[in-house]
């Protein structure tokens, strides 16, 4: 018997704003001492009354417009009801009929597939986040810091279908998410979290196994590996001729496997209705046109402009368009080169790709902080393509420029690396390391002519990295055909 | 309108973790039919044709700018608490099923 896994995600992301979602305290509560970050509001005291904090609303737009929802100008908070201590109110103030967002998709491109594979979005919806509980032995701690911070919960359709995808997903969803700039997307601290709706379907009757859901996923990683791992769990239940339970599971990261933690209730024990305290929302349809309007160009609009305006490859489209800063520092130094005529897209992702993430990598800076001011770069490329500097006097520039913020032609002059083209200078140094290589010599002319590499690299030598290879090149032969 | 079952006492208590005697539940089961009988009323009127609301407060798109103000100190937040314990509410021991 064949299965195929039919997976649906719930992500929640928490949104980057000033302040909660109801009420003025500071939502950046990473690192914060324990409930300091708390009022009359968040703490659910009896009496107060939450106010919907705008940008949070205006981000969740944002989001559903990215994922090509229809945004809902009618939409309505309402009040989930369950007894937990994350929430002091006793209940989350969620939507539940009127979302914000209904009916989006996201394309994912999967290794090897073809065609990119659509994963639709149901509904986006915004809602407060809970209190952190620490369970210490007979007792739990509360901290209520977390309990109002905005959250987005993003729903997609049962239309993933294996590990992989789901971590494409989840990828694009944090790419997009940065890119809009209204959450960090930071999965170990919490600010995306995972959950999984997943059941088997029968290849050969197409019958629908067992809803199983799968909580606590807060690393990419384990978005993979519970996958896998539940997958090829209910396959072995089936083939023992077993019965997969509805329940909701957790994964447990150290030892890599889930775990059983409750038998799911209906949706009809969270008795969900409109919240009273908050009027319900009535969006200009102008004001959703104007943040529309307002939109960064996401990544993949970027990677089909790479390709087909910038002639990239979609791998060095899809590097650079990996994050925004990225981009963003690749267009500027494209804008600045239409100075320097003959300096190309594909120089600069090359250079980008290269050296500069080379650099990065090494010094533990973000690109956000490199100091090479576009125009610079493209500078220092239109020196290689003018032949005033060979390739690997390009590479030590280009490091002095790193750290320095320097422009190329000081740094060429000063530490002179200006490349060496003058025939007459090189032909010199050519017929010295003729004279002092005789054997080397033999051996070309008696047609083994990779020992030119060997020459070149001699005269390269002794002109201290400054000679122009190519010539130098030229010269050898020259001289070693006549002499 | 038929009342409430005995069940369906017993499940609305379960959700609102009250615990009730079986004179309580008799009780609760003719005082929440008597209003669901009442809200039966209200259904009779002739809807047909106008939206729902989810407020009756003249009232629309109230929304405060997204600025940050004052919390309450630590101190000021654990104030009324019955326990405390290293800056947090500290509550009897619960299993983490949060829905």
């Amino acid at each position: 018997m064949r299965y195929e896994p039919v997976i649906g995600m719930e992500v929640h992301v928490e949104l980057n704003t000033q302040s909660k979602m109801f009420c003025a305290c500071r939502a950046d509560i990473f690192g914060a001492a324990p409930n300091t970050h708390v009022c009359p509001v968040c703490l659910g005291m009896p009496g107060v009354l939450p106010v919907i904090n705008q940008k949070a609303v205006e981000y969740t737009i944002m989001l559903g417009q990215a994922l090509n929802c229809e945004i809902q100008l009618h939409n309505v908070f309402a009040r989930k009801n369950y007894f937990y201590p994350d929430l002091p109110k006793g209940y989350q103030i969620s939507q539940y009929e009127l979302p914000l967002c209904l009916n989006g998709y996201v394309d994912v491109q999967p290794e090897g597939s073809p065609e990119p594979r659509r994963i639709r979005i149901r509904r986006v919806h915004l809602e407060e986040d809970t209190g952190k509980l620490t369970h210490v032995g007979d007792y739990s701690l509360v901290d209520l810091n977390r309990a109002g911070v905005p959250l987005v919960e993003i729903v997609t359709e049962a239309d993933i279908h294996s590990a992989e995808e789901a971590y494409l997903y989840v990828s694009k969803l944090r790419q997009i998410v940065r890119y809009l700039g209204i959450s960090t997307g930071d999965m170990e601290k919490g600010a995306m979290r995972c959950e999984v709706n997943l059941s088997l379907k029968n290849a050969a009757t197409g019958e629908w196994g067992t809803k199983v859901e799968i909580k606590n996923l807060n690393s990419f990683r384990s978005v993979r590996n519970a996958i896998e791992y539940e997958v090829q769990r209910q396959e072995k239940v089936l083939a023992e001729g077993g019965a997969v339970e509805q329940v909701t599971m957790g994964w447990d990261e150290n030892r890599q496997v889930t775990f059983v933690q409750r038998v799911k209730e209906g949706d009809v024990g969270y008795r969900y209705f409109p919240e009273p305290d908050l009027p319900p929302l009535y969006l200009e349809a102008s004001w959703v046109e104007q943040i529309r309007a307002g939109l960064p160009e996401l990544p993949d609009a970027k990677l089909a402009r790479y390709t087909t305006d910038y002639g990239l490859t979609d791998k060095e489209a899809a590097v650079l368009a990996e994050d925004r800063a990225t981009a963003e520092y690749f267009e500027a130094v494209v804008q600045a080169a239409a100075d320097f005529p003959g300096v190309t897209p594909k120089q600069v992702s090359n250079w980008i790709s290269g050296e500069l993430f080379r650099l990065l990598s090494e010094s533990g800076l973000e690109i956000g902080q490199v100091n090479i001011a576009p125009a610079h770069l493209a500078a220092l490329i239109a020196l290689v393509n003018a032949n005033t500097i060979n390739q690997t006097a390009a590479k030590k520039t280009f490091k002095v420029m790193f750290e320095t913020g320097r422009a190329p032609k000081d740094i060429v002059r000063e530490l002179g690396l200006e490349q060496i083209s003058d025939a007459g200078q090189l032909e010199q140094l050519v017929r010295q390391v003729i004279a002092d290589n005789p054997e080397a010599v033999e051996r070309y002319r008696s047609g083994q002519e990779k020992v030119l590499g060997f020459l070149v690299g001699q005269v390269m030598r002794a002109s201290r990295g400054k000679a122009n290879p190519q010539l130098v090149g030229d010269l050898l032969k020259k001289e070693l055909q006549t002499g | 309108m038929a009342k409430l079952s005995r069940q369906e006492v017993e499940y609305i208590a379960e959700l609102a973790k009250l615990t009730l005697s079986d004179e309580e539940k008799q009780q609760f089961r003719e005082q929440l039919s008597a209003i669901l009988e009442y809200a039966a009323i209200l259904q009779q009127v002739d809807t047909t044709g106008i939206p729902p609301t989810a407020s009756a407060i003249p009232l629309k798109n109230v929304m405060r700018p997204d600025e940050a103000g004052l919390s309450l100190s630590n101190e000021e937040a654990l104030f009324n608490a019955p326990d405390a314990q290293d800056g947090c509410f500290r509550v009897k021991a619960v299993l983490d099923d949060t829905p």
